[in-house]
């Protein structure tokens, strides 16, 4: 029986390990940054653990040792109160190395972090909002300025220098396989260097509590090859396709009719609010609002029909709609690729 | 034993004060704002609208939930274009206590939702019921009709005028000390 338990143990800590890999774990780095850190976080620990033994072993020692007899108590043994001042000094002397030590690789650490930018040739501008992520791809070109919401496309291998800030509340943007996490402050600009080594799909989540969908609030950096990545600009940058149905057309009219243009933008049609996300492509984004839903047909119903019940507490309404009328919304809004 | 029972007591209803609202996130939306019926003449007594065919007005009104809720929407809808944060410009103060259309709840719904002459858009079918309600909530906390514990209190950024739990009562607006 317990052998029993400790291989259920084992196998329950092998399952849990196994989890760091992968899908958004600090343990698991994709690019300098995060590789950086994660031997930072490896090389603390092993060598704190190994500094914990050798002080259980300190401690443990005098009490398994039999204690010698001494002959009077108040006789002074100048040779043997040498010796422990020799071991407490040097033990506070390793201390101190080792402190100093441990600061000067964060301190190099720090400064790796900081080089990462330097010649970033490309600028993001990402703002926190309840409970989404607004993404500006900033350009010296004012028609190549590109808005986009929650998935962050970035060139793989290349620096990319992001500029977070927020409207609202203190929300983090945390890429934990590509950097650490730093806050978006409302008012304020903090200036975050990411590289991605190889292209891949790179989870993110707001790091910082900031509501009731704190939990719902994810990101996602897309890295792909330099070519991909300026096919992909290109193609958001195009106003959305017209409805390519009868029943998608009836969806447009419903869109710029109803609350939906109140809030949302789509390129190339009178709908241009700022304040939710920008819908021009979302039939192209892999998820729905901020990582809760994969992208589908059926998911975008749901989402429209009832996104309380799915975010509670989300700042998009409940919106009364027939039947017909949200199939006909839903139609148009699949074909926005 | 006595007073451990009054303890107990006091635990219980100092716990209770936690409780400060009901806050309803999934309104109750069959109802959109579409089908009530619209206003055929301006001509109504004291300019206000006739009693209200549903009791929303009384829930919306003294919700700090959706009085806050109002405040944002105030500012996204871009209300501010026309009223200026609440002090006029192209269109009426909303700060002053002075009503064209009547000051209670379901006038100002009536405005935001048909539209009034001379500029106000109806924003009918545009706003979820809710959502309009909402608004008229905050646009009374404006001039001091809201109740102070539950009017919205200071923004995250730069004000333009105090905080609406902080403005003057209705009563007093306008009136020296």
């Amino acid at each position: 029986m317990k052998r029993f338990a400790s291989i259920a143990f084992a196998t329950a800590i092998a399952l849990l390990l196994q989890g760091c890999a992968g899908w958004q774990s600090a343990l698991d780095p994709k690019g300098p940054a995060a590789s950086e850190l994660a031997w930072l976080i490896w090389f603390f620990t092993g060598l704190c653990a190994v500094v914990w033994v050798l002080v259980m072993i300190a401690l443990a020692a005098p009490l398994m040792m039999r204690p010698r007899d001494r002959l009077e108590p108040l006789v002074l043994d100048a040779g043997a109160d040498n010796r422990k001042l020799r071991v407490v000094t040097a033990a506070v002397g390793l201390t101190a190395v080792i402190l100093i030590g441990l600061t000067l690789l964060s301190f190099f650490a720090n400064r790796t972090l900081a080089a990462i930018g330097s010649d970033a040739a490309l600028t993001i501008r990402v703002t926190g909002h309840q409970w989404w992520w607004e993404v500006r791809y900033e350009d010296a070109t004012p028609s190549r300025i590109l808005t986009t919401a929650n998935e962050i496309h970035i060139p793989a291998g290349e620096p990319v220098r992001l500029l977070l800030t927020s409207t609202d509340v203190i929300h983090s943007f945390w890429v934990p396989s590509l950097s650490g996490k730093l806050d978006l402050i409302p008012g304020h600009m903090n200036v975050l260097d990411i590289k991605a080594d190889k292209p891949g799909v790179y989870r993110g989540q707001c790091a910082e509590f900031c509501g009731a969908q704190h939990a719902n609030m994810g990101t996602f950096i897309i890295a792909e090859p330099r070519a991909k990545f300026d096919a992909w600009w290109n193609d958001q940058l195009q106003p959305a396709a017209g409805p390519a149905s009868d029943e998608a057309k009836t969806g447009e009219d419903l869109f710029l009719k109803r609350p939906c243009v109140m809030c949302h933008r789509i390129g190339g049609t009178p709908a241009g609010g700022t304040v939710a996300p920008d819908l021009t492509h979302i039939g192209s984004r892999q998820t729905l609002a901020a990582g809760t839903l994969t992208m589908s047909r059926g998911n975008l119903a749901a989402w429209i029909a009832d996104p309380q019940g799915i975010k509670p507490g989300s700042h998009m309404p409940v919106v009364d709609l027939s039947g017909d009328e949200l199939n006909a919304i839903v139609a148009y809004l699949e074909g926005l690729k | 034993m006595r007073s451990t029972a009054a303890m107990l007591l006091l635990a219980i209803l100092a716990l209770a004060a936690c409780q400060r609202e009901e806050r309803d996130t999934r309104p109750q939306s069959a109802l959109g704002s579409g089908e009530q019926p619209t206003p055929v003449t301006t001509l109504e007594p004291g300019g206000q609208r006739p009693s209200p065919t549903d009791n929303k007005a009384a829930s919306f009104e003294a919700n700090a939930f959706h009085l806050s809720e109002g405040k944002r929407l105030f500012g996204w809808f871009n209300c501010s274009g026309c009223h200026a944060n609440g002090g006029g410009g192209m269109g009426p103060a909303l700060m002053d206590e002075k009503w064209i259309y009547g000051s209670s709840m379901e006038s100002i719904h009536a405005t935001i939702r048909d539209g009034r002459p001379n500029g106000m858009p109806s924003f009918r079918d545009k706003i979820p019921d809710d959502q309009i309600w909402e608004l008229a909530a905050f646009v009374r906390s404006l001039s001091g009709n809201a109740p102070s514990s539950a009017a919205p209190s200071r923004n995250d950024d730069m004000m333009v005028h105090p905080s609406e739990n902080r403005m003057p009562d209705a009563a007093t607006l306008g009136k020296s000390p």
